[in-house]
């Protein structure tokens, strides 16, 4: 940078340089914060590819090149938790955007602002709580002893209490219900912003036409907020394989441990209890690298339909 | 709750029967099958809203009434929404604990210290950013704009961490996370829609880049400092793993989130490994109704806040979204 400006040799580069001291020196400061922190670790990576002792330090650890990608590609349960961090990302991703589509469009329905309100404020309500408080109550609503094994009970269509985390195939449902419950309200916020920016004329002009609120529904809102839907989808999908952590962490135990456990709890147990951290980073790796080709990609695909894309 | 439905119910036609009326008038009757649709997609819409606030609100408010309610007999089941044998005794004893008390000490601590730090300095990277005439503009937006979508992952950002002595320090909590791309788009796009004339007008009167940023765009950016520094405090209060990750072998900086998983936790470890369990765990049960009050005072302070600042956090997420 510094090298273009000489090349240029203007004076009135200099001038102006002298003139912004104040944020070239902070700006330094900013780079050398940046690097610290979200460069250094980059190249970490590197650890990947050592088979790195606490002892031998990072400079004096033994090189073993793809040793540690081979032994993951070839372990039963690495690839299990790909499955299932690729699953429950996906099925949070479809549910969560549909769900917060048809919240925000019925919530648009309502011409009150008195019932829209408090309707809106008590949807947000769980997105600002942690996953450790939201697990918390869904574990108490699902116990034996909980309100769903209770209804459940009571309407009669169950003999006994159904013991929820320890059916396996109930977990992935579960997870995305926990998503659903703490994101729905929040995530139709921007659906509903994107919605009152339609023109008021076009609902007019369909009313006069005729239409009714499905059709007006289908073929003025929908079409209206396409765009702001397939640019969250593709931000969100950059986000597939981050979206498994806390919760299965929280919500996960021995019984279903085949279907809970995600990338980032394998890069856990194998880094930090195990202590093999190239191990964990090769993992994270893999991680990062696939989260950063599904984003290209589906911008990509943007791009190719002729849809707004990100970048 | 019962009685708030119906309520919530009788609104709601009452709603239904007026938007009907209006339509009425517009589509001048033509359309007889109109008001029929239109009531019957307001009645499925009202029990929509109704079902979805009923579960949003329940499971809070039945934590609520277990946390006001005798823990033995709470084992029972059964309670809903009125606690049946009111008792303060749980919270007493929640408070008591040394883990909770100083959880919540250093949860606070974070939370200021954070939020204080981490606005001072996105600001200030958001306003050397959104300078027109830096030369170095560009640059430095792009090395920040490139941190949120690339990361070093868990493990790197650890032994970095522990490099830096910060592991088992409180300044973990604080530090990392101080500057990120994302609040400094957020800001810079509210600098940048600002009128530049102010700015330009106060240089004339030769001011400094840093006396215009203080007197000139600070003044003027208090509703998204507001947002931003909502955004900060509520992730540094919720947040539990950083304190898993980084600081639980050193129990004087725990956070509450952190003692509140262990309580939960202890109780999910033994329902899950039923077969595995072994029987010492039985020991680390704690009541239903003492992880109730614990949980409750760990949301206590978002759910009396958040309803007075909402506006600001729509206002960031609107902002963000165009942004992104």
């Amino acid at each position: 940078m510094a090298g273009d400006n000489k090349k240029k040799g203007l004076a009135v580069t200099k001038k102006e340089l002298i003139k912004q001291k104040v944020l070239v020196i902070w700006t330094v400061v900013f780079v050398i914060y940046g690097f610290i922190f979200y460069y250094l670790p980059l190249v970490g990576w590197l650890m990947a590819f050592q088979n790195y002792k606490n002892k031998t330090g990072f400079f004096h650890s033994k090189w073993v090149g793809l040793t540690k990608f081979k032994f993951l590609f070839s372990d039963a349960t690495f690839l299990r938790t790909i499955r299932n961090t690729f699953c429950m990302g996906t099925l949070n991703l479809i549910f969560t955007t549909v769900m917060a589509i048809v919240f925000a469009i019925l919530l648009n329905e309502i011409k009150s602002s008195k019932i829209k309100k408090p309707i809106q404020t008590i949807s947000y309500l769980p997105h600002f709580l942690s996953w450790i408080i939201v697990t918390g109550i869904l574990s108490d609503a699902l116990s034996s002893t909980g309100i769903v094994n209770e209804i459940l009970h009571n309407i009669g269509l169950v003999k006994d209490t159904v013991p929820f985390f320890s059916i396996p195939w109930l977990f992935w449902p579960i997870v995305t219900f926990a998503h659903l419950w703490k994101e729905t309200g929040w995530n139709a916020i921007i659906y509903l912003s994107a919605i009152t920016s339609i023109d008021p004329s076009l609902y007019e002009a369909a009313s006069i036409d005729g239409a009714g609120r499905w059709d007006k529904i289908k073929h003025i809102t929908l079409p209206g907020i396409k765009s702001t839907i397939i640019v969250l989808l593709i931000m969100n999908m950059g986000n597939l394989l981050n979206a498994g952590f806390e919760v299965q962490y929280l919500l996960g135990n021995g019984l279903v441990k085949s279907v809970s456990d995600t990338i980032d709890i394998y890069v856990l147990t194998w880094g930090i209890s195990q202590n093999d951290y190239s191990l964990g980073t090769a993992a994270g790796i893999f991680k990062s690298v696939v989260s950063i080709a599904i984003i290209l990609l589906a911008n990509g695909a943007a791009k190719r339909a002729g849809e707004e894309r990100l970048f | 709750m019962e009685e708030n439905k119906n309520v919530l119910e009788v609104e709601n036609n009452s709603e239904t029967k007026a938007s009907a009326g209006t339509d009425k008038v517009k589509i001048t009757g033509s359309h007889k099958k109109m008001k029929g649709g239109d009531l019957a997609f307001n009645i499925c819409n009202g029990i929509f809203m109704v079902l979805f606030c009923v579960i949003t609100l329940y499971p809070v408010l039945n934590t609520l009434a277990i946390s006001f309610n005798d823990g033995v007999d709470a084992m029972r089941g059964g309670v809903h929404l009125i606690p049946r044998l009111f008792t303060t005794e749980n919270y007493e004893i929640v408070l008591a604990l040394k883990g909770i008390s100083r959880g919540a000490l250093i949860s606070v601590l974070r939370t200021v210290i954070g939020t204080i730090l981490a606005l001072a300095a996105n600001a200030l990277l958001a306003f050397i950013v959104s300078q027109k005439n830096f030369l170095f503009r560009s640059q430095l937006s792009l090395f920040w704009v490139i941190t949120m979508y690339v990361n070093g992952g868990m493990i790197p950002v650890m032994i970095l961490y522990k490099n830096l002595h910060l592991t088992n320090s409180f300044w973990v909590y604080v530090i990392p996370g101080m500057v990120s791309g994302f609040n400094m788009l957020v800001m810079r796009t509210y600098m940048e829609g600002l009128p530049y004339e102010l700015q330009e007008a106060a240089q004339i009167d030769g001011a400094g880049y840093m006396k215009i940023f203080w007197n000139v765009i600070t003044p003027l950016c208090k509703p998204i400092y507001a947002t931003v520094a909502l955004f900060v405090a509520v992730g540094q209060w919720n947040s539990w793993f950083d304190t898993m990750l980084y600081n639980r072998m050193a129990d004087q900086y725990t956070t509450l989130q952190y003692e509140l998983m262990k309580m939960l936790s202890a109780v999910t470890s033994l329902k899950g490994n039923a077969s595995a369990a072994t029987t010492g765990q039985t020991v680390n049960i704690t009541p239903i109704s003492v992880r109730a009050a614990a949980t409750i005072i760990t949301m206590a302070p978002i759910v009396a806040l958040y309803p007075f600042l909402q506006r600001y956090f729509v206002t960031g997420l609107t902002i963000g979204g165009v942004k992104e």
